[in-house]
């Protein structure tokens, strides 16, 4: 779920008609200071971060006049609370508030259908009014066809005992959040507290929306960068993982981060897993074993062989982890060769040196096992293929025992290198990426064996010369499936023709900076 | 017996002509699976697979006849359009194989499938088999390995992961113990036929002698089936996994969902109401084969 900012919230529900304070987003003590003075009244700071309970983290501070603001803001600043470095405040009028509610919406998975949550009590510890009060507490589901009908939301308001001018204001207010809520495919949303103030006036004093990431193409207004749930902004390399998910909905693709900094200190290792159920038994697997994840990732639903490899590169842009797990449920319904090639080729251009276990099972395993022991011999670590038949506990144990023998006992991140292809290439377009054969090396080529490797029969000789045999664009289209056995067998049975260049946009600046660091 | 699908069961497949889709229908039909047409619209007239290609299921039923079953393989943002135009045409099971499918296209075809008393498995499903009569969706991925993997017999497997839903079945029919069909529910927190739905199926099912349950953390799915069996609509053995003790308990999405839902959703509340109404809940996956087979030897005793 991505999650909006406060001020985004707010920002969403101006526009459907709800009141919310007066304010402005600041990035700087300066424009705090201007902000308060356009503002013209006491104002509240509120830092914009993922987190509740802020007011308790000296998250929210208060300010009569445009100096103090300032002053304040300038101490709150690049500080750090939790996962978050400060570098957005809010600052609004500060309201006179008479009493506070709660209105929140979440998708119940028992009823199968949108739920409104509202209270006459709110605030801070909601949960806990909640349960010691329960008659506070309202619900009603909502038919997602008709949506939220002016009566129920008066309903709802009424089973908390509030009538009159209010009752009609509050369930005026719970419609329109409602239909915010729902235009911009809210997977949860909340109004916390929902505000009277003094002279009678309902105000949303704070909000939260989290939009459904599967919903999020609807809505490149909102301008969410990575539409996964996060608890604190995504990381450069996430950022350039989803970059490479976004452009390939062959399989889904799914990367974060999971330690701060990969110290030495710890045994770090790479995990890659395959599917939901069977990445979580893998990850206890090598947990269990004492080993710490500097990543988790998952390739699955029937991923390229691109896919894979751009997802073992990005793994491999981390520094110090000291193994590569990879593991999924093992018994796959996708074709497993397509993630053994993808390695293959991804561990080749690492010159990996750190041990691998990769567990393969499924679907053509024995093919995808004897990829990986035919192909990664000549690379410095050690790296072997498993199947259904080796459990998870057994492959994290072999990684230990790898791990243990292995020298240098780190990876090490290298720039990224374009190939130096020569002039005159034969070469055409893929769905990602582009592929290349030098034909002055083709006469030597006894067996002419890409042709046959080609299993989505797109390559015809001509001349004694492997070319397309479908046009350009159907192969830019997707004819071409990338998955990259032509470049395989070419480079280990033949004449290291033929290469598919796969770039990752944003790969080579983050690696330069790794690399400075690392020199440093 | 089985469940929601047999040999009999007449299949179309939405989106027949796109990658998957294609590739997916040879597997139905080299298993068996009676699919009897696919729809990609624009596309009509053509064949895949030997299977006739129409412009609608409405036009694919006005051709081939009755059409019990709707697979459909489409991207995920015309996933509500296809399922739609099922539901209206009167199909009453669809399989919906697609991954990101938006919340509100699921609630939309929840509501619009009440109406008309038609279900769904998915989104984001493998699909279900029963072995050795049909396979829907991409389970098993080719009909050999489907064939090799899973095996016909009397225990039911419903499962919230993909890859596990296989795992599972392939560990029991290692043990000789087959299974009457075998459903992976979908990945999402929004599913048309979930845990308690599938379970109440099998209780149906005379086929059926006992379930084995793949759960996880987050949603009531796994609770909601205790409820049934304390209030005695589910009365079967059932043997159950939940993965994700060791993920770390997530921020609280808000504090709407920690009203509805209070503790329910974790590991431990699942696995503690689980064994309150005499599940047997298994620490690891390998030791479910043995539960099962240990249940089987003692003839089904519901003695837990």
């Amino acid at each position: 779920m991505a999650r909006l900012y406060e001020f985004q919230s707010k920002k969403l529900l101006k526009e459907g008609g709800i009141r919310v304070p007066e304010g402005e987003v600041a990035c700087s003590p300066d424009e705090v200071r201007q902000i308060t003075q356009r503002i013209g009244k006491p104002v509240v700071l509120k830092i914009q971060v993922w987190l509740t309970g802020r007011a308790g983290l000296g998250g929210i501070q208060f300010a009569e006049t445009s100096e103090e603001a300032e002053n304040k803001a300038s101490k709150i600043f690049g500080t750090k609370v939790k996962n978050f470095v400060i570098d957005k405040i809010l600052i609004e009028e500060k309201l006179k508030i008479k009493s506070e509610y709660f209105a929140g919406l979440v998708i119940d998975d028992s009823k199968k259908s949108p739920l409104l949550i509202f209270s006459s009590v709110g605030g801070t510890g909601i949960e806990e009014i909640a349960r010691s009060h329960p008659e506070s507490v309202s619900r009603a589901s909502i038919d997602v066809l008709t949506g939220l009908k002016d009566y129920e939301a008066r309903n709802l308001i009424r089973r908390t005992k509030i009538s009159g001018k209010l009752l009609l204001q509050l369930s005026d207010v719970l419609t329109k959040f409602y239909n915010v809520a729902r235009q911009y495919d809210a997977r949860s949303a909340e109004m916390n507290p929902l505000v009277l103030t003094e002279d009678n006036l309902v105000y949303a004093a704070d909000c939260h929306l989290t939009i459904d990431d599967y919903a999020v193409f609807r809505h490149p207004e909102l301008g969410i960068e990575v539409a996964r749930e996060f608890d604190r902004p995504p990381t450069w390399l996430e950022k350039i993982a989803y970059q490479v998910e976004e452009k390939d909905h062959r399989g889904t693709f799914y990367f974060f981060q999971m330690a701060e900094e990969v110290s030495k200190k710890d045994k770090f290792i790479g995990f890659h897993g395959a599917g939901g159920g069977g990445s979580m038994m893998s990850m206890d697997a090598v947990l269990n074993r004492g080993f710490k994840l500097a990543n988790y990732c998952d390739t699955s639903g029937n991923p390229s062989a691109s896919k894979v490899y751009r997802a073992s590169k990005i793994i491999l842009s981390q520094p110090n982890i000291r193994g590569y797990f990879a593991s999924g449920s093992g018994v796959a319904s996708q074709e497993q060769y397509h993630s053994a090639r993808g390695m293959v080729k991804a561990f080749h251009e690492e010159k990996l040196s750190i041990p691998g276990i990769i567990r393969l099972g499924g679907n053509f395993e024995e093919k995808a096992i004897e990829i990986l022991g035919t192909y990664l011999k000549d690379i410095p670590a050690k790296v072997e293929g498993y199947g259904r038949d080796d459990s998870p506990e057994f492959c994290a144990q072999r990684l230990e025992e790898l791990i243990k023998e292995n020298q240098p006992a780190y990876h090490e991140v290298k720039p990224v290198v374009d190939p130096a292809l020569p002039k005159n290439c034969y070469f055409f377009e893929t769905m990602t990426g582009k592929l290349s054969i030098d034909h002055n090396k083709c006469p030597d080529c006894r067996t002419k064996g890409c042709i046959e490797a080609c299993k989505a029969e797109i390559l015809k000789l001509e001349d004694g010369k492997p070319v397309l045999s479908v046009s350009q664009e159907e192969a830019k289209k997707g004819k071409c499936t990338e998955c990259l056995a032509c470049e395989i067998f070419c480079t280990f049975h033949e004449q290291d023709a033929i290469f598919i260049h796969l770039p990752i946009p944003g790969l080579r600046e983050y690696r330069e900076e790794i690399v400075k660091k690392s020199k440093e | 017996m089985s469940v929601l699908v047999n040999e009999k069961s007449r299949v179309v497949v939405q989106g027949i002509t796109g990658r998957e889709g294609t590739v997916r229908t040879r597997l139905m039909k080299d298993y068996n699976t009676r699919v009897v047409a696919g729809v990609t619209p624009g596309k009509g007239g053509g064949k895949v697979h030997g299977v006739p290609v129409f412009d609608s299921v409405v036009e694919a039923w006005e051709n081939v006849g009755q059409i019990d079953i709707s697979v459909i393989f489409v991207p995920a943002f015309l996933v509500k359009n296809a399922a739609l135009e099922a539901i209206d045409a009167g199909v009453k099971l669809l399989v919906l194989v697609p991954d990101r499918v938006p919340i509100f296209d699921v609630l939309e075809i929840i509501r619009l499938a009440q109406d008309k008393e038609a279900r769904f498995v998915g989104p984001n499903t493998l699909g279900l088999v029963s072995p050795g009569k049909a396979v829907l969706g991409m389970i098993g991925g080719r009909a050999e390995r489907a064939k090799e993997w899973f095996c016909p017999g009397d225990i039911g497997v419903s499962s919230r992961s993909g890859g596990m839903t296989s795992a599972i079945s392939y560990y029991l029919t290692e043990e000789g113990l087959g299974q009457s069909t075998i459903i992976h529910v979908g990945g999402d927190a929004i599913l048309g036929l979930s845990h308690p739905e599938i379970m109440e199926l099998f209780e149906q099912d005379d086929e059926t002698r006992m379930v084995v349950m793949f759960g996880e953390i987050g949603t009531t799915q796994e609770e909601r089936v205790a409820d049934l069996i304390e209030t005695g609509k589910f009365t079967k053995p059932l043997i159950a996994f939940i993965g994700g003790k060791a993920a770390k308990s997530g921020t609280r999405f808000s504090h709407a969902g920690a009203i509805i839902e209070g503790s329910r959703g974790s590991y431990e509340s699942k696995v503690k109401r689980l064994k309150e109404v005499g599940v047997h809940v298994a620490d690891s996956v390998s030791d479910i084969p043995k539960i099962a087979k240990k249940l089987k030897n003692s003839n089904y005793s519901r003695d837990r």
